[in-house]
């Protein structure tokens, strides 16, 4: 072994039932380097860390170590004792907990706590790494970011030679991003090898030394970053060339019928218990508009309230111009309202249930309690829409929760597609979904406009939201604070906007 | 060939895999052993009753006719795990309110009636509403102001009984007419225990709710998940809420069975214990007591496994006393057999004994 490697897996096999998740994968981390570890879902990034910390077991292959040799990994524990830390995307702390009981729970020594010792190291090494939390706060009234942050703290502080980040970033802000940049960067210099899975490529750009891209359970190669341009690497990554993504807008043209004027939905004054201030809202049929704005500003508390999500105070509500009362989701549903929701775990998946229970959840619901369908009916549905929106599963019977997270979020699609609604709401469809089920989802977005489907799209990445809306409202503060449509869609004016600087 | 074995492979994994492979596994290894003991335990004889009848008689019978009213129990318990992802420990309570109500009705008051003060369906139709009742306010507790359900169902736990035994003034009233006493024991002309024909009418009538309605689909969704539930448009709340009413119809059936065996009742002992039974029933049929996915055959036949390993024992002449104890053990190896992580570990083993086979061959 290299003198400056610090990991090194050779030939990992990994299959579970049905599929081979991983083949023959090579992987090899240096001192002090951060290594970008891409490929889209499924390509076998998630399975290749659990084997690496020990969640799951491998069937073949080596894992060897600086200064330990090759290592046996069977237990999350193990892969803690080997210097090998993990953040995963979604929090695995204990929120009821303080901050500093999660950052030391299952790592002191003896039976006895010192808690005075352990709430100063903890608020030490906050202040040391800039994060905005005291260490008797409980976890759970920090931020989702802050969350994060500790979680990474307490990775840092376990003497680790290796760190994975399991996109980190998916829900941070950009100012808590490059702060957890500087963190990244301050602890490759003192030696540590960090693994960073994300799907951003403009991140793996600004911090990472080398890439590693992974397809269908495959090594494709290891590269350094400055020989790969990113055209290259979505490339390899998706297995082909990639169409230009900038222009999928103009292929299909938008909705022509006559009543593409016509407001499907009108709201005034609306307001729910979220904390959001009353807003007025309106869309045509056929058109894609969009809430922007950062995160926190209200955005998806505005879908929520549209929806019947939360509970609604004021406000009056029409469709194609009658008065409506939307109090719950049901209510929203009944009137052709569907309403992807942001946190697809929480949220949208129901995780035992199998891909043809939760494709069919909505419209079973919408047809009755009394009228359920038949087992032929659902396979038929659930068939129809598993190959609709190429959703990768072993069958219609796989529990969701044993599907990449994209193939979940195709699958919530389905549910709501299938509900023929007239207004699709989608709130943040593409976090955490690899870039070509992306531009799969936004060009979907465009097709259904086009058949005169009305939606309103979230995201966090502007660039996706030029692409496919057509009309975008700002928010600020839990305010809409402008509108912006035609000529002014471009990242400036949506920036200065979202600044407050009217003038730009 | 070869395709012949990955056919038998898959099949067996099919089995082990089905949740109904536990309690029948059970089952079967009761039964073996009972064979294996005495022959005669699976032998039925026809005998002459105490009232003049002839009926059926044996181990098995008593099975079947004992187990009954867990059997029942176990479609409400069921549910109520499922949907709520706890348990409602107030069943036995419930038993002794139901029934208790519905002697009211049927003696009026009286300790020693010497005629019926009510026709018998309007007793039972008494003690159902009374049962939904008592469900409904567990439901309640549980659903709207999210109290578990452990803590929510420890109230009539423990004030039950005495609310039973408040409803007939304390006193313990004798039913008069010898036909209450079929419910809980023979129909004249039917050698079969009338019990065994209530519990195929509960298991029709749920089936065909299971079938006809989307009862299980939503109450799996909200155990599951309840925030995305809501947001496809179910209603948790009600959902937690019907499915305690339903455990409350059930324990008004099981209270008709018991009140019937006897024909009176006696509050601190009828149904005692009960609950823990039909919660175990639920965990032995292999469904999370966590709440989320459920099998309702298997929670069904859970509830006779206990019974089956209850006559057993007494049949080795267990005494009742030290039944508890035995009982207990043979619950335990049950319920870590059927534990998730041990059975990957021995499908991992059945994975590396297999290849092993095939180097040989």
């Amino acid at each position: 072994m290299d003198d400056n490697r610090v990991l090194e897996m050779r030939g990992i096999n990994k299959s579970f039932p049905g599929v081979k998740a991983l083949q023959n994968v090579d992987f090899s981390l240096n001192k002090g380097e951060i290594h970008a570890l891409m490929g889209e879902n499924g390509a076998g990034k998630s399975t290749l860390i659990k084997v690496l910390t020990g969640v799951y077991s491998k069937d073949a292959g080596t894992i060897t170590l600086e200064g330990q040799g090759e290592v046996a990994i069977h237990s999350p524990q193990d892969a803690q004792k080997c210097g090998i830390s993990t953040v995963y995307q979604e929090i695995t702390l204990c929120p009821n907990l303080t901050v500093a009981e999660n950052m030391y729970i299952g790592r002191t020594k003896g039976n006895i706590t010192n808690w005075k010792k352990m709430s100063e190291d903890a608020d030490k090494l906050l202040s040391l790494l800039e994060i905005p939390a005291k260490a008797t706060q409980q976890l759970g009234s920090c931020s989702i970011a802050v969350q994060q942050m500790v979680a990474i703290a307490r990775a840092v502080d376990m003497e680790c030679k290796v760190l994975i980040l399991d996109e980190p970033t998916s829900s941070l802000d950009e100012q808590e991003v490059e702060k957890l940049f500087n963190l990244m960067r301050g602890l490759k210099k003192r030696g540590v090898g960090i693994i960073f899975v994300t799907h951003f490529l403009d991140q793996v750009y600004e911090v990472c030394d080398k890439i590693t891209v992974l397809r269908d359970g495959q090594l494709v190669g290891e590269y350094e970053i400055k020989d790969l341009p990113r055209v290259k690497l979505v490339a390899k990554m998706l297995g082909k060339e990639m169409d230009d993504l900038s222009d999928i807008k103009g292929e299909g043209g938008s909705y022509e019928g006559a009543d593409a004027d016509e407001h499907i939905f009108d709201a005034r004054e609306l307001q729910s218990n979220a904390g959001i201030k009353p807003f007025d809202f309106y869309i045509k049929k056929g058109e894609v508009n969009g809430f922007t704005g950062l995160l926190g500003s209200g955005r998806s508390e505005c879908v929520r309230a549209i929806f019947g999500a939360d509970r609604v105070l004021k406000g009056t509500v029409k469709m194609h111009g009658k008065d409506v009362k939307i109090n719950k989701p049901l209510d929203a549903m009944r009137n052709g309202i569907a309403y992807l929701p942001e946190d697809r775990k929480v949220d949208g998946i129901i995780g035992d249930l199998s891909v043809r229970d939760n494709i069919i959840l909505a419209l079973q619901v919408l047809k009755g309690f009394f009228k359920p369908f038949s087992k032929a009916e659902a396979y038929a549905f659930a068939d129809e829409y598993i190959k609709k929106l190429n959703i990768k599963t072993a069958s219609a019977d796989t529990p969701i929760k044993s599907l990449s997270g994209g193939n979940q979020q195709k699958v919530i699609l389905a549910r709501w597609l299938l509900m023929h609604p007239e207004y699709l709401i989608l709130d943040e469809p593409t976090r955490g979904i690899d870039v070509g089920t992306k531009v799969d989802i936004q060009k979907l977005v465009l097709e259904l406009a086009k058949g005169g489907m009305s939606v309103t799209f979230i995201s966090s990445e502007t660039d996706e939201m030029l692409r496919t809306c057509s009309r975008l409202i700002v928010m600020r503060d839990r305010k809409v604070v402008g509108e912006l449509s035609g000529e002014d869609l471009t990242q400036n004016k949506i920036m200065s906007t979202i600044a407050g600087e009217s003038n730009v | 060939m070869s395709k012949n074995i990955k056919n038998k492979e898959s099949l067996l994994k099919r089995l082990t895999g089905n949740q109904l492979f536990i309690p029948i596994i059970a089952i079967i290894l009761l039964a073996v052993i009972n064979l294996i003991n005495d022959p005669g335990f699976f032998k039925i004889t026809p005998v002459i009753n105490n009232a003049g009848n002839t009926v059926l008689s044996g181990y098995l019978i008593t099975i079947l006719d004992y187990g009954s009213e867990l059997g029942i129990l176990a479609i409400g318990m069921t549910l109520v795990t499922a949907a709520s992802g706890g348990q409602d420990i107030s069943v036995g309570a419930t038993i002794a309110i139901a029934g208790s109500a519905m002697l009211r009705v049927l003696c009026g008051g009286q300790a020693r009636p010497t005629e019926l003060q009510a026709p018998i369906i309007v007793a039972f139709l008494v003690a159902c509403v009374v049962g939904m009742l008592c469900g409904a306010f567990n439901g309640m507790l549980v659903s709207v102001f999210k109290i578990q359900p452990m803590i929510a169902t420890l109230i009539l736990f423990t004030a039950g009984r005495s609310i039973a035994a408040w409803i007939n003034n304390n006193e313990l009233p004798i039913v008069p007419d010898p036909k209450f006493a079929y419910f809980g024991g023979f129909i004249p002309g039917c050698p079969i225990p009338t019990t065994v024909f209530i519990v195929i009418a509960c298991i029709i009538v749920i089936a065909l709710v299971l079938k006809f309605t989307n009862l299980g689909l939503y109450t799996q969704a909200v155990g599951i998940n309840e925030s995305s539930s809501r947001l496809n448009g179910i209603n948790p709340t009600f959902i937690k809420f019907l499915a305690f009413v339903i455990l409350g119809l059930c324990v008004a059936v099981a209270a008709l069975i018991k009140v019937s065996r006897l024909s009176t009742i006696n509050y601190s002992v009828i149904a005692k214990d009960i609950e823990m039974d039909a919660i175990l029933a639920v965990a032995l049929g292999g469904n999370a007591l966590s709440g989320g996915k459920f099998n309702m055959w298997a929670s069904i036949l859970g509830a006779y496994v206990i019974q089956f390993l209850t006559t057993t024992l007494y049949k080795f002449n267990v005494q009742s006393d030290a039944l508890a104890a035995y009982k207990a053990v043979v619950v335990i190896l049950l319920v870590v057999f059927s534990a998730p992580t041990v059975r990957e570990k021995m499908n991992q083993l059945t994975k590396k004994v297999k290849p092993a086979k095939k180097e040989v061959a």
